[in-house]
């Protein structure tokens, strides 16, 4: 039943993802399409921030800056915290999914892979760049169907950041280079 | 009556007296047979308000995390707190939830076991960041061999808070001065710009200065002269608030009604973020869990016998009629405060500047008084539109005084210097009478990362 109702919001709030699918049963959906659905909607929106806001107004046109301490910057929020902060939202109001931005390579050491799993599908999508990777894993007492999509570096700005970042541990990313993964949780029956 | 019946007789006397004497005491204002232990100081005031945590009879850990959520909630949000829920409601991190349950206020912060209650109102034992961070040092070699009981000394990490203390603010404030050159309190907002709050009765009392012939108190009943002389000379008459902007009360129905001694339902009228921070501090939240108003005897500082029956409201500060801001700056905290940091003020080099502005030797805002740090003026968005307020809060900088730091401390002080400052417990007690005899090394590590590290092309994008 729980699976259902998620499915059901899910649905909704996807509706212009999955309009083509008007007839599909609520019920049928599979864990595999929701988080496929999910990802386009945030890549879609992660890239548009990234390039019509952070490339365009810091980066290229230099209107205004972008910083991660934008609040005491008077700034921009980056592009990653803008992800995260949507993915602290999702959260409050009790989703029944969701979603981290992860990497190999992290700014912030808590974002590295923690869960074997984490830390086989990262190094899945980075070595296989173009493919998602599906696994299960429990955790604490929940099981969850588990996807991890990579994350590109789309933008100048992106990699320019990351590269010169005091708390980087890698210098030398490239445009279109895998930087990290966004890693998409629902709770499943066991 | 055989010696059975007697004893059944007995017990159903003693039992229905017990339960009557419990029935009483539900209906009392006393209450403290219920409570389960002594509680921390934070509540302590609020203990025989049981109602404002146990919101209701039934319902278990949920109904007291949204009484916590309730009261500190919006203060936890206004400092991006470091550890919200969202972070340990995602299943990655459900082996950390595990060891500490961080999910809910009550894992760290239990109430009524003040055997075991730290500071900050912490009852878990000082080393819990190691539950997550016992690999801190990987990433931070400075940080190789501290103990774990250190991680939250002033001037290195808070749980919540830690806006004065990020890696970046520290690094940007490194080498700065112990008293900068612009040494000055913020300036409150001016009257005009408060009218601008939607709120305000900016047309029942437009902006003109009124004097002693125009006063409105036709329904009151103390006609003095020396109560007009003294609204004459205030902001109040200044703005053209007069006297019925207080005194008087309008019904649902139209009808209006004199009120001999307002209370802070009037003032908040126009001063409703000064009375929103009075009713959520130590001052006025008793009035706010419907109890009677704080006196200084139930206080757990020491306060002065002499006030011990003083009940407080606005007026208890502002005086009524009067609101002169400088003595409710200053001699209205100490004709209660009876505390060594209290007593020391008059001693103090801060007492010297406030001295010297009240006296007319140096400029507006250059002064620092009691209120400057424990009421402090800060930047509030009110109706969208940015005011400088003062806070009437006064413990909300204070849980941990780090908080201190940003908004009152660094108006006249380099980073490095607050720190060490707040961190002399001794220094704090004579009042910042001298200079820190304690250094913490936060600044000093991230100089040393900061020297080791190549310099970055460009600071964000």
């Amino acid at each position: 039943m729980k699976f259902k109702q998620m499915a059901f919001l899910g649905m909704a709030s996807l509706a212009t993802v999955l309009s083509g699918c008007s007839d599909t049963k609520v019920s049928g959906i599979e864990p595999k399409t929701m988080t496929d659905a999910l990802f386009s909607v945030m890549e879609a929106d992660r890239t548009v921030y990234t390039k019509l806001i952070i490339g365009r107004l810091a980066k290229k046109e230099k209107v205004i800056k972008a910083s991660e301490h934008w609040k005491d910057e008077k700034a921009l929020v980056l592009p990653a915290q803008m992800f995260r902060y949507g993915a602290e939202r999702v959260a409050e109001k009790g989703a029944d999914f969701s979603y981290s931005l992860l990497s190999l390579w992290p700014v912030n050491a808590q974002n590295k892979p923690k869960t074997d799993v984490e830390k086989e599908g990262l190094k899945f999508i980075a070595d296989n760049p173009g493919q998602n990777f599906y696994s299960e894993e429990k955790l604490g007492d929940t099981n969850y169907f588990t996807a991890i999509y990579p994350d590109i570096g789309v933008a100048g700005a992106c990699i320019s950041c990351h590269n010169n970042h005091k708390d980087t541990p890698r210098t030398d990313f490239k445009l279109g280079d895998v930087m990290g993964g966004v890693v998409i949780r629902i709770p499943v029956k066991g | 009556m055989n010696r059975k019946n007697a004893t059944w007789i007995l017990w159903s006397i003693f039992t229905v007296l017990i339960l009557i004497y419990f029935i009483y005491k539900i209906g009392s204002n006393d209450q403290k047979i219920f409570s389960p232990g002594e509680m921390t100081h934070g509540h302590h005031q609020i203990e025989m308000a049981c109602s404002v945590c146990h919101t209701d009879s039934f319902g278990g850990g949920e109904i007291l995390q949204s009484a916590c959520v309730e009261c500190h909630g919006a203060e936890l949000k206004a400092v991006d707190d470091s550890h919200p829920k969202s972070k340990f409601t995602n299943p990655r991190n459900a082996s950390r939830v595990k060891e500490l349950d961080a999910r809910v206020c009550v894992t760290c912060h239990t109430e009524h076991k003040s055997e075991i209650t730290g500071e900050m109102g912490v009852t878990l034992p000082e080393d819990f960041c190691f539950k997550c961070h016992q690999d801190v040092a990987e990433d931070r070699s400075s940080h190789k061999g501290m103990a774990f009981t250190t991680c939250a000394n002033s001037g290195c990490h808070n749980y919540h808070d830690n806006s004065a203390l990020y890696e970046d603010f520290l690094e940007k404030h490194i080498g700065e001065k112990e008293v900068l050159s612009e040494a000055k309190n913020q300036k409150k907002s001016t009257v005009e710009q408060l009218t601008l709050m939607s709120r305000y009765p900016v047309k029942q009392y437009p902006l003109i200065k009124l004097t002693q012939k125009d006063r409105d108190s036709s329904f009151g009943s103390d006609n003095d002269n020396s109560v007009s002389y003294e609204w004459e000379m205030t902001a109040h008459a200044e703005a053209g608030v007069n006297c019925s902007a207080c005194h008087q009360q309008k019904s649902v129905s139209g009808e209006i009604t004199w009120i001999e001694k307002p209370t802070e339902q009037s003032c908040k009228s126009c001063h409703s973020e000064e009375v929103k921070g009075f009713l959520d501090g130590k001052h006025g939240m008793r009035i706010k869990a419907g109890l009677t108003p704080m006196t200084p005897a139930m206080a757990k500082q020491p306060m002065r016998p002499i006030s011990h029956n003083k009940e407080l409201s606005c007026v208890s500060c502002h005086s009524s009629h009067k609101f002169d801001v400088k003595h409710a700056a200053v001699e209205a905290c100490l004709s209660c405060h009876d505390d060594s940091h209290s007593k020391a003020y008059k001693q103090s080099p801060h007492f010297g500047t406030w001295h010297k502005e009240v006296t007319g030797q140096s400029d507006p805002d250059t002064g620092v008084s009691c209120a400057s740090c424990h009421m402090p003026r800060v930047m509030k968005e009110i109706d969208e539109h940015k005011l400088v307020l003062s806070e009437h809060n006064q413990n909300l900088n204070l849980r941990p005084n780090e908080k201190m730091i940003r908004e009152v401390c660094m108006n006249c002080h380099g980073l490095g210097f607050s720190i060490d400052a707040l961190a002399d417990k001794n220094l704090i007690k004579n009042n910042f009478n001298g200079r820190p005899s304690v250094h913490v090394e936060s600044i000093d590590m991230v100089e040393d990362r900061l020297k080791k590290r190549k310099k970055p092309e460009g600071e964000g994008l």
